[in-house]
């Protein structure tokens, strides 16, 4: 894989400042941050310390003031948009907060969209849809559009979109900030078992101690700096 | 692909409005050129060879018959034919078509482009009630040759029995096919004394187009200091005059025409863009699963073009087909009132171009979005 120094994730002295009304706002102070693949690593931290800055800077859909951040063999300053995005899509599957299927598509359909930007068959896709859907036990529920599932469902389909073009890295952004506490198990326990049967590297950010004791490692950021 | 047409059945009565909207402005433009282009095709259908003469002062004023003699010694003058606009309906005011009465003897001859067959227009001019008809008005009426048609006069008051006896067809798509003509003769002589041997309107042949003028001066000249001075100008001017006696309802037509079109397509414009505004932050999740960005400007600007092709042959289709099943001549006045296909691609192109218009901004926008910040203001 190429990757720097043995470790999937190298971040080197990353910082992030956002202007407001010509006010700076430094979030992100000089991050470094190393994770080695097959990794399950929880963020934590008061809401507004930059877990959702910094989860964005690794899968690539933002870019820091300063710094480094080479995710699956890349340095990802160097790559131009449209390289960017063919990156992403073979190496990040982004789990959100709030699901984000798109509502006009099926379970099946969301699911797929990620395949449609690669070259495989209509015979291989639909395998792999179905091996996705599968996976989060909801084969059953490929025709139905997002808005007839529940919460748990939605985000179960939303974990099959992310892992049906086996993406290197999975990120997710408070997975289970939107769930109940029985449906916030099963998704974790789905990511344990993405991370120990199919050996993919997740990083998660979580407010909940209960979500982050699933992970390997908890890391917790505060005031722009990550501790352990 | 299959994406776009998602898209669009999703907000299915946006859809819909948007789509009925584009429709109807198309269908106004197509109505608007239609106007023009019959009007266009009407001068077109005009001899350029072909004087006509009317009373100077106004077309509601006769000439006397006595002028036809004169007419022909005008050197440049080879042909001379008159007649009387009758203005009457056909059962109900509502059919009201053009109808001619005219001198039967000379009138054929310096009429060339109405095709008539010979042995028809030998039973025309044998029988003195006899009237010939364009060949789309006897379709629109179900007359055949031999059929009594009753015509109520309105300038000439009564029911007049014609016993049509010849069906015309034009000799290139722009000639009028909705006129009835029938026997001067016959109306003079039904006419009270005081009335009788009026003309409403001589028509000259001339030797050749170029001598038009020359021929009108001459003509002019000849009746300036008689009761009843004429007024002479070539079909083509004559038809422009007639018409522009509604030319400038023509005109507000147009203005009011074009700022209707003009409002919708914004109004359309607006939709699109805030229907893609809605949209953010699909289009960031489509773009964190690495679509790319000229992928997501296609799909936009795509979903548009669909939106505006869609609503355009809607309208246009529309224009064509009621314009042609309904044989809206509109009085005789725009003889042959129909959506040419010029119209129609033109037509197809406004919508294209409103396609376009409207795509543009928004699938830029969705192209240039920045992930991070777009998903920031829902989450
Ligand atoms: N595009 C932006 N422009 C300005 N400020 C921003 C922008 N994005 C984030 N911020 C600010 O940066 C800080 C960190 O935001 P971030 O979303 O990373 O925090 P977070 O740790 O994920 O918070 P939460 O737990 O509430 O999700 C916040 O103070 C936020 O207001
Ligand atoms: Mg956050």
């Amino acid at each position: 894989m190429g990757n720097e120094n043995g470790f999937l994730v190298a971040l080197r002295d990353v910082h992030k400042v956002y202007h407001r009304d010509r006010i700076e706002i430094p979030v992100l102070q000089g991050i470094n941050l190393e994770v080695r693949e097959g990794e399950f690593l929880a963020l934590m931290g008061p809401s507004g310390s930059g877990k959702s800055t910094l989860l964005n800077l690794i899968a690539g859909i933002d870019s820091p003031t300063k710094g480094e951040v080479h995710v699956a063999g890349e340095s990802l300053g160097t790559l131009r948009p449209k390289r960017l995005a063919a990156w992403r899509a073979r190496h990040i599957g982004f789990i959100f907060q709030l699901y984000n299927l798109i509502p006009v598509l099926t379970a099946y359909q969301n699911v797929e969209l990620p395949l449609l930007l690669t070259r495989l068959s209509g015979k291989e896709r639909k395998r792999r849809v179905h091996f996705a859907l599968e996976l989060v036990g909801l084969r059953v529920r490929a025709s139905h559009s997002p808005r007839a599932l529940s919460g748990g469902e939605e985000q179960r389909v939303a974990i099959a979109r992310a892992i049906v073009a086996d993406p290197t890295l999975l990120v997710a952004d408070e997975p289970t900030g939107d769930l109940d506490a029985k449906n916030a198990a099963e998704i974790l326990t789905l990511l344990q078992r993405l991370n120990a049967e199919l050996k993919k590297t997740v990083i998660m950010v979580t407010h909940d101690p209960h979500a982050a004791a699933r992970a390997h490692l908890t890391l917790h950021l505060d005031k722009g700096v990550l501790q352990p | 692909m299959r994406f776009v047409a998602a898209n669009l059945l999703r907000a299915k009565r946006r859809t819909f409005l948007t789509v009925f909207s584009i429709a109807i402005s198309l269908f106004l433009f197509c109505t608007l050129r239609t106007v023009l282009t019959s009007f266009e095709a009407s001068l077109r259908a005009s001899d350029a060879s072909r004087l006509v003469v009317r009373h100077g002062a106004s077309l509601v004023f006769p000439l006397p018959l006595s002028y036809r003699e004169r007419l022909k010694q005008v050197s440049g003058v080879t042909g001379v034919t008159y007649g009387n606009w009758f203005g009457g309906y056909y059962q109900d005011p509502k059919n009201h078509f053009a109808q001619f009465a005219m001198d039967t003897r000379t009138f054929l001859d310096l009429f060339p482009e109405c095709v008539l067959p010979p042995a028809e227009a030998e039973a025309f001019r044998a029988e003195r009630t006899a009237c010939i008809v364009g060949r789309s008005l006897a379709r629109k009426y179900g007359w055949k040759i031999g059929d009594q048609v009753p015509i109520i006069g309105t300038i000439f008051p009564g029911e007049w029995m014609f016993t049509l006896r010849g069906v015309y067809e034009g000799r290139s798509k722009d000639v009028d096919e909705n006129t009835l003509f029938f026997h001067w003769d016959y109306l003079n002589e039904s006419l009270p004394e005081v009335r009788r041997s009026q003309v409403g309107v001589y028509w000259l042949r001339i030797a050749r187009a170029d001598l038009a003028a020359a021929v009108s001066d001459r003509v002019d000249a000849l009746f300036e200091n008689s009761p009843q001075p004429t007024k002479t100008e070539t079909e083509k001017a004559f038809q422009a005059g007639f018409i522009s006696m509604i030319g400038n309802i023509q005109l507000l037509l147009a203005i009011i025409g074009s700022a209707i079109v003009f409002a919708i397509m914004l109004v359309t414009i607006n939709t699109m863009m805030m229907a893609a505004r809605e949209r953010t932050t699909e289009i960031a999740v489509l773009k964190t699963l690495g679509f790319g960005d000229g992928l997501i400007l296609r799909l936009v600007g795509a979903e548009a073009l669909v939106l505006s092709l869609l609503g355009g042959i809607l309208g246009c289709g529309l224009a064509a087909v009621v314009f042609h099943e309904s044989d809206f001549t509109a009085g005789g006045f725009f003889p042959n009132f129909r959506v040419l296909p010029g119209t129609v691609v033109q037509g197809l192109l406004l919508a294209s171009l409103m396609g376009i218009l409207s795509g543009i901004v928004p699938s830029f926008q969705a192209a240039r979005l920045r992930i991070a910040a777009a998903l920031r203001k829902v989450a």
